[in-house]
């Protein structure tokens, strides 16, 4: 038994772990439903959910695809999305320490935004590796099921509901961005200013470009968050 | 597109995702923690996110066009503001599409 000290720390840790699990598996209907729309069978939306698994990449590939965008053009945008994954792999080791190239291998494949936030939240080490793989075994499970269940569900829609569909996927993406641009999130007013700057470029080159391109060519617009306020030495 | 081109993707896409996860947890943090770095990172997901969200809502192949699926945005966009939960938000933009659908023919 852990001590009485301990215990609410643990089920507190366990707690959040879980409910953001049972929030995360909503997205995965969601992204289920949009990879049935872009044309892909449930086997690849499958596959996106326990390969890739990191949640906006996968919508940003279905949605370059479901436009009718090149396979390269899908795959650059969702990599691009996946470079925040790299930064939290640098700062999750000094927490977690995965030791040997299967415990690295296996973290790897968790390192997401939910599984970061709850570790970097959590008090202390050992609560923070508790967080870690009770969030990422919790979002893997849900998400993975709840894919194929939009998946197969979207598949049988038809006529009206179909309709209905095309304008939840647009609807998925801004729930996706919503929280990045609310008061709260750092520098939210500049995050406003770079998804305008994303969405403007991507339609004004719609027209002239191949589709998908123009998604990938939008993140010139993080040029528009300027030089970081705080300027720290670098080594 | 043909399945294979499809299976491509998914494949190509979801190996690179797990190397840019990899690669986090296996180079020297001094790499990666650089300030022009990290305020990059830091971006990327609104310009990308947001451009996905104006070529899903209000594009056609390279036309711009304005049908239900702009209403269904509009409409998410005031759930969310009402702090919303994300499944009411889903429900009410393709409640909002399907009724343009069905008005519009």
């Amino acid at each position: 038994m852990s001590s009485p000290a301990r215990t609410p720390d643990r089920a507190a840790t366990l707690r959040d772990a879980v409910g953001l699990g049972l929030a995360v598996g909503l997205y995965g209907a969601a992204f289920g439903a949009a990879a049935d729309a872009a044309g892909l069978n449930v086997w690849q939306a499958s596959t996106l959910s326990l390969l890739m698994f990191t949640g906006a990449s996968q919508f940003a590939l279905v949605g370059v695809l479901g436009a009718g965008g090149s396979a390269l053009a899908a795959v650059g945008s969702a990599l691009l999305l996946g470079t925040r994954n790299t930064v939290y792999g640098v700062r999750l080791v000094p927490l977690l320490k995965p030791h040997g190239i299967l415990r690295r291998l296996g973290t790897a494949h968790w390192t997401i935004d939910e599984t970061t936030a709850l570790s970097l939240a959590a008090p202390d080490r050992r609560l923070a590796r508790l967080a870690f793989l009770a969030s990422g075994a919790t979002i893997f499970v849900l998400w993975n099921v709840t894919t194929v269940a939009g998946a197969l569900g979207a598949a049988a829609l038809g006529g009206t509901a179909r309709a209905a569909l095309d304008a939840v996927v647009p609807a998925a993406f801004l729930a996706l961005l919503w929280p990045r641009l609310r008061k709260g999130f750092p520098e939210a007013a500049v995050q406003r200013r770079v998804a305008l700057g994303g969405a403007v470029i991507a339609l004004a080159l719609t027209p002239f470009v191949p589709v998908g391109v123009q998604v990938v060519a939008a993140v010139a617009a993080v040029a528009l968050a300027g030089r970081p306020r705080r300027r720290e030495v670098a080594a | 597109m043909t399945g294979t081109a499809l299976w491509a993707a998914v494949i190509a896409g979801s190996l690179g995702c797990y190397l840019l996860k990899l690669a986090g947890l296996s180079v020297p943090a001094s790499w990666v923690e650089q300030p022009f770095v990290t305020r990059v990172v830091d971006f990327v997901p609104a310009a990308l996110l947001a451009a996905l969200v104006a070529v899903q809502a209000a594009t056609s192949g390279h036309d711009l066009v304005l049908d239900g699926r702009l209403v269904g945005l509009a409409v998410a966009a005031v759930a969310l503001a009402l702090r919303a939960p994300f499944i009411v938000v889903l429900v009410l933009a393709g409640a909002a599409g399907a009724l343009v659908h069905v008005v519009a023919g």
